[in-house]
């Protein structure tokens, strides 16, 4: 980030957005409390902070869209120029678009699936500018050009969904510069893109600040930021709690809190240090004492000793109309007691049927998966079973993974009595304690909840049976990074306590090489490389590998 | 660039329809031999004689040999399998039988009633497509007052059984105003009552579907997007959720026709209309079974035609179904 | 679609959003009206007397066709028997034929779902095809098959209707059990080790069961809507009995002067369809919040 210190220079330094003490409240409560901001043209200002932080909230109270229930006021909002603190419908939705146009998350939902992009990039034209149909027309085909998308013509009859991700969102942003507005706001624009994608999207948003237009955006992830702007802000419970460049709010952060955020973050940060800091008081911390019910003191060192869980060739196919469709192609990993192999790849490369797999929820075409030696694939159900408690899991997204009618206690009593039968059952406020939750959690339903605290009972689940081996697929990717970082430090410590072997599953690479030994990269079905985690981030062998770490938004 | 080719050109998706529509016709010849058969054979399932019915029934005392030629007439003589497979022989030619009470070919009687039955059920359902629409567009959006009178309204509407909801609006708009006839005359004015007997409590169900549907779509980050660019909320209903809130009631229309031509047994009986209802009610009456059987099947055909009709259009209608079928 | 499916989809929705609309712990005024009119219901079968005014067939000629009025809150009809005490007296007869009716269905889906969802691919695609030619005899036409065949009357009426309703509820609960079967819990059950029958028994079962009540519930109030259809045209239960449907019948006649005859039990119908619906959409809502 060389240019990171200074704003683009424009002609005038008039800001294009100028806000002060801006709150919006729902009810009697505020979710935004007193938010000062000022952006110039070519700037480009981040906005970051979790869930609940009031950041999107704030994306959207600066369109005056902040909600039908809503309260806003602020003793200055100045868009592009035009002052709107008491502004009426009618005069928002002539700078909606004109002086400021929004970038959602996910265009396959942010762009109308009904309507062919080109309608909605049109949409801007018609509503504030008295433009023949053949000159918007011009213009939208301009406007796909400019952002990179390949053929105009055709895709601006397409809908939505008949684009890939990387191309609908150049449509989304295409459709928010329509008119060049001064200011863009793009609320999370490349988080649900796959990294490689995600590279081109932010490069796309800095060529268009570089043009002068003044850029806030929103992200939970501070990499990022870290890439994009000159300017962050941090946001928590509605308020801006530090601000300044992104060097030094990056590098040098003044606030407890930016701390916490920037420890979090997995990347670079060494296998086996902690991430979360339970001593900063930001974090609920967990009753951090030493796990005492050791059931097995691991026999080996980490990643020593014959493999424990073996895939071995294995080929899985699925039929789609006209053909099968090959979702995992001649894949072999092996996984030893203690070694966390972590498993990379973008959406549809083939990792959570590897998952499925290893866990013989489904059948090998070709190939075959051993557990400790023994035949596990090739096993017939039955017999399989009684073995069933040694390989356990953990989900993406562990409320769906739990019996809506159970409680917390249930659902850990039933895991406790189906474990391995030369093994003490482990009570439910043992299992509570070992993942760092209150007894009390027990008496309640995961429904109610919170995401890390799901997490940790579905970790508590799997460890009720005292298993060898915890498949983890995309286990924090639903989660804020700092609920992440304590799911991954009591995955490494009760590793290290138990010496579980663990597949971890993650399209994140900075999470990857936080918690792995060693790496598989997956790539449309196939592992184009594996190795020790270090050399294959340092030292990528295949390209697409190279591709992945390149792109890979760190701090 | 970005990787990942834009989806299949335009002729694929075609194709997928075309595959698709054979698939569906397959389907519909399918449940409509279906449909003649379980009829064909749980008519068997009625006790008694045939031949007696035909000739009036029990009572009639009909002579053996009277019955013998019916039953010579009618092929009932031949084996269950024989007669099974001329009855399929005579309806891939459009033969329903005669009707035992009427004596005239069955496919003669319906086809004139066919129409007038048609004509009812296609003003209802337009109707109710009218009335949903405004309720569903009318009730959401609008806080809470509103959407709760809304629900009520539909959830009333969607209990009127059809018998009860004519009788009311007969005593209201014929009895005590003298507005409308409390019987069809065959004019326009009496179609009026009929047609609003079957639309309302339809109108009630369809509302429904579109207010959920409205709800769910106006909380599509795709709305937020449209208002970012300056849309007005009238814009937003008429370009983007009213389209999302039509399609599920686009696939239910098919549903919705059987479920009216249902209802018009009820209908044109207390409306003293010709049609297909009456028709099929005073058969079951008489046991008229031929009659019975065509009424069936032509309903069978009718309904299963129109869910050919509603799949079709809602895929031309939702390009994401298009995409589904050509995966 | 049948209108089984559609009344269980629009009260799925229904719910889902309102769990989004509003947190709050309060039954809603119209659940709390729904249910005090189903507690009346139920006291109109159990004990017809203490909440009628009359004997619902005491003939009185002179008080024929009396209007609404405080000695007769529902009028008389052509006997001059008191609608309201023969309301009351038919609700019985009525919520019997409409729990039957419901039972048959019931049960008959839950055998054809099960199957479909249970009994491997060709059971599936069997009960399928089924399921989709009987849904080609659209609403009550399947009914007059029946009644076609077996002769009109009260038991026949119920039957038809149980029959015609049975596929919307088998195609229904297919469709739950098969979701159910494939949620990420029963995988989740599976990686631990549990036995088919386990899952089946703990998690399958249980969590199939409260969809079906809400399914029942609804579906009494749209075979009381058909059975008294069926009555009205003649088929089912006839005149002299306390029936809705044929309360109603035996109204027709009279309708342009004893409006009266007609309006009350059909209120009850109504009432009756209304009121399982919300306590349909309660039950579903309280499911959603996961108490």
């Amino acid at each position: 980030m060389t240019d990171a210190a200074e704003p683009a220079l424009g002609p005038s330094l008039t800001p294009v957005l100028d806000v002060a003490a801006l709150r919006v409240a729902f009810g009697a409560t505020e979710v935004v409390r007193g938010v000062d901001l000022t952006i110039l043209p070519g700037e480009c200002v981040a906005i970051v902070g979790e869930s609940g932080s009031g950041k999107s909230v704030t994306a959207r109270a600066l369109l005056g869209m902040a909600g039908a229930d809503s309260r806003t006021s602020s003793e200055r909002l100045v868009v592009a120029g035009q002052e709107l603190g008491a502004a009426n419908e009618r005069t928002w939705r002539g700078v909606r678009g004109a002086r400021a146009g929004l970038i959602l998350q996910d265009a396959l939902v942010s762009l109308d699936p009904l309507r062919p992009v080109g309608r909605e990039i049109d949409d801007p034209l018609r509503i504030h500018r008295r433009m023949s149909p053949a000159e918007r027309r011009t213009r939208v085909l301009e406007l796909l050009a400019e952002v990179g998308m390949p053929d105009p013509v055709l895709a601006a009859g397409r809908r939505s969904g008949e684009l890939s991700g990387g191309l609908r969102q150049r449509a989304l942003i295409a459709s928010a510069i329509a008119l060049d507005p001064p200011l863009l706001i793009a609320d999370e624009p490349t988080t649900a893109l796959d990294v490689t994608v995600q590279a081109r999207i932010l490069a796309l948003i800095a060529g268009i600040r570089e043009r002068g237009t003044g850029a806030l955006l929103i992200s939970h992830d501070l990499a990022v930021v870290a890439r994009l702007a000159d300017r962050v802000l941090v946001m928590r419970d509605g308020e801006i709690i530090e601000q300044g460049s992104a060097q030094e709010v990056l590098e040098d952060p003044r606030e407890r809190y930016t701390k916490a955020l920037i420890a979090a973050v997995p990347a670079d940060s060494p296998r086996g240090a902690r991430l979360s800091s339970p001593e900063s008081g930001i974090i609920a911390a967990p009753s951090a004492a030493p796990v005492a019910m050791s059931v097995r003191t691991p026999s080996s060192p980490a990643g020593t000793g014959a493999p424990l869980l073996t895939i071995d060739h294995v080929t899985k196919t699925f039929p789609v109309p006209g053909g099968r469709f090959t979702a995992v192609d001649d894949v072999s990993l092996s996984l030893r007691r203690g070694e966390t192999l972590g498993l990379v790849g973008e959406s549809g490369s083939g990792k959570t049927t590897v998952a499925r797999l290893a866990l013989a929820l489904t059948r090998p075409d070709h190939g075959t998966v051993l557990l400790d030696g023994q035949e596990w694939s090739a096993l017939d159900e039955r017999r399989r079973r009684p073995a069933r408690h040694r390989i356990g899991a953990i989900y993406q997204d562990p409320l769906s993974s739990f019996d809506p009618r159970w409680n917390v206690r249930r659902i850990l009593a039933d895991a406790a009595a189906g474990g391995r039968p030369d093994a003490r059952t482990p009570s439910t406020g043992e299992l509570l304690d070992q993942v760092g939750l209150a007894a009390s959690v027990a008496d309640r339903r995961p429904l109610n909840l919170s995401g890390g605290q799901r997490q940790r009972v579905s970790i508590a689940r799997a460890l009720a049976a005292s298993p060898d081996v915890l498949i983890c697929d995309e286990p924090v990717s639903a989660l804020d990074v700092t609920i992440q970082a304590q799911i991954l430090d009591l995955l490494d410590e009760l590793q290290r306590e138990r010496g579980l072997a663990l597949l971890f599953i993650s399209h994140d690479l900075g999470v990857v090489r936080h918690m792995a030994d060693h790496v598989a990269v997956m790539r449309a079905g196939r592992v184009v490389e594996t190795g020790d985690a270090e050399r294959v981030f340092v030292r990528p062998e295949h390209p697409y590998t190279a591709q992945l770490v390149a792109d890979a938004p760190r701090l | 660039m970005t990787p990942g080719s834009p989806a299949d050109p335009p002729s694929r998706v075609d194709g997928a329809i075309l595959r698709r529509t054979g698939l569906l016709v397959a389907g519909a010849v399918f449940v409509l031999w279906a449909v003649a058969s379980l009829t064909f054979f749980a008519i068997r399932l009625i006790p008694g004689d045939p031949a007696q019915a035909i000739l009036g029934g029990p009572g009639s005392q009909a002579s053996q040999e009277a019955l013998d030629q019916v039953r010579r007439d009618y092929g009932l003589d031949q084996p269950l399998l024989v007669q099974y497979l001329a009855m399929l022989g005579r309806l891939i030619t459009g033969d329903l039988g005669t009707s035992y009470a009427l004596k005239v070919p069955v496919a003669e009687l319906l086809g004139a009633q066919l129409g007038a039955t048609l004509l009812l059920a296609t003003l209802a359902l337009a109707l109710a497509w009218l009335l949903a629409l405004g309720l569903a567009i009318w009730s959401t959006g609008r806080g809470r007052v509103a959407s709760a009178l809304g629900e009520g309204i539909e959830i009333t509407a969607a209990a009127l059984p059809h018998f009860w909801l004519a009788a009311v609006l007969i005593a209201v708009f014929s009895t005590a105003l003298g507005w409308l006839p409390p019987v069809a005359t065959g004019t326009p004015s009496g179609l009026v009552l009929p047609v609003v007997t079957l639309a309302v409590p339809l109108a009630g169900f369809l509302a429904q579907v579109m207010r959920e549907s409205l709800l769910d779509t106006m909380q599509q980050p795709f709305v937020v997007s449209a208002r970012a660019r300056g849309e007005s909320a009238l814009g937003v209903r008429l370009r983007h959720t009213i389209r999302h809130a039509a399609l599920p009631a686009i696939s239910l229309s098919g549903w919705a026709l059987g479920w009216l031509l249902s209802g018009a047994v009820v209908v044109e009986t207390i409306f003293a209309m010709p049609g297909l209802g009456r028709t099929l009610l005073q058969a079951v009456t008489l046991r008229d079974i031929p009659v019975v059987t065509g009424v069936v099947l032509l309903v069978a055909l009718v309904y299963v035609l129109m869910t050919v009709l509603t799949d079709v259009v809602s895929r031309v209608a939702d390009p994401r179904l298009r995409q589904e079928g050509a995966r | 679609m049948s209108e089984l499916e559609l009344r269980q989809t629009t009260v799925e929705a229904s719910a889902s959003h309102a769990v989004i609309r509003r947190r709050g712990r309060m039954p809603r005024a119209g659940t709390l009206v729904s249910g005090a009119f189903v507690l009346f219901l139920v006291a109109a079968t159990v004990a017809p007397a203490l909440i009628a005014t009359q004997d619902p067939n005491q003939i009185a000629p002179g008080d024929a066709f009396s209007a609404p009025s405080t000695a007769h809150w529902f009028g008389t009809d052509e006997s001059g028997r008191d609608i309201y005490s023969r309301v009351v007296a038919g609700t019985g007869t009525s919520l019997l034929i409409g729990v039957t009716a419901t039972a048959i269905g019931l049960a008959l889906g839950l055998v054809l779902g099960v199957l479909a969802s249970f009994g491997g691919r060709i059971a599936d695609f069997g009960v399928s095809r089924l399921v989709e030619v009987l849904f080609a005899f659209p609403g009550l036409l399947l009914a007059l098959l029946v009644i076609v065949v077996y002769g009109p009357g009260p038991v026949t009426a119920t039957i038809a209707v149980g029959l015609s309703t049975a596929p919307g509820y088998a195609r229904i609960i297919r469709g739950q059990l098969v979701s159910i079967r494939s949620s990420q819990y029963v995988e989740a059950a599976r990686v631990l080790g549990r036995t088919p029958g386990r899952i089946l028994g703990r998690h399958v079962l249980p969590n199939a069961l409260i969809p079906l009540f809400v399914l029942a519930t609804l579906g009494i109030g749209q075979a009381i809507v058909w059975a008294s259809a069926l009555s009205y045209l003649g088929l089912g239960a006839q005149p002299p009995a306390a029936e809705w449907g044929a309360m109603l019948a035996a109204g027709r006649t009279y309708l342009a002067t004893a409006w009266w005859m007609t309006v009350f039990p059909g209120l009850m119908i109504v009432g009756t369809t209304i009121a399982t619906t919300v306590l349909g959409r309660a039950m579903t809502r309280r499911g959603r919040s996961g108490r």
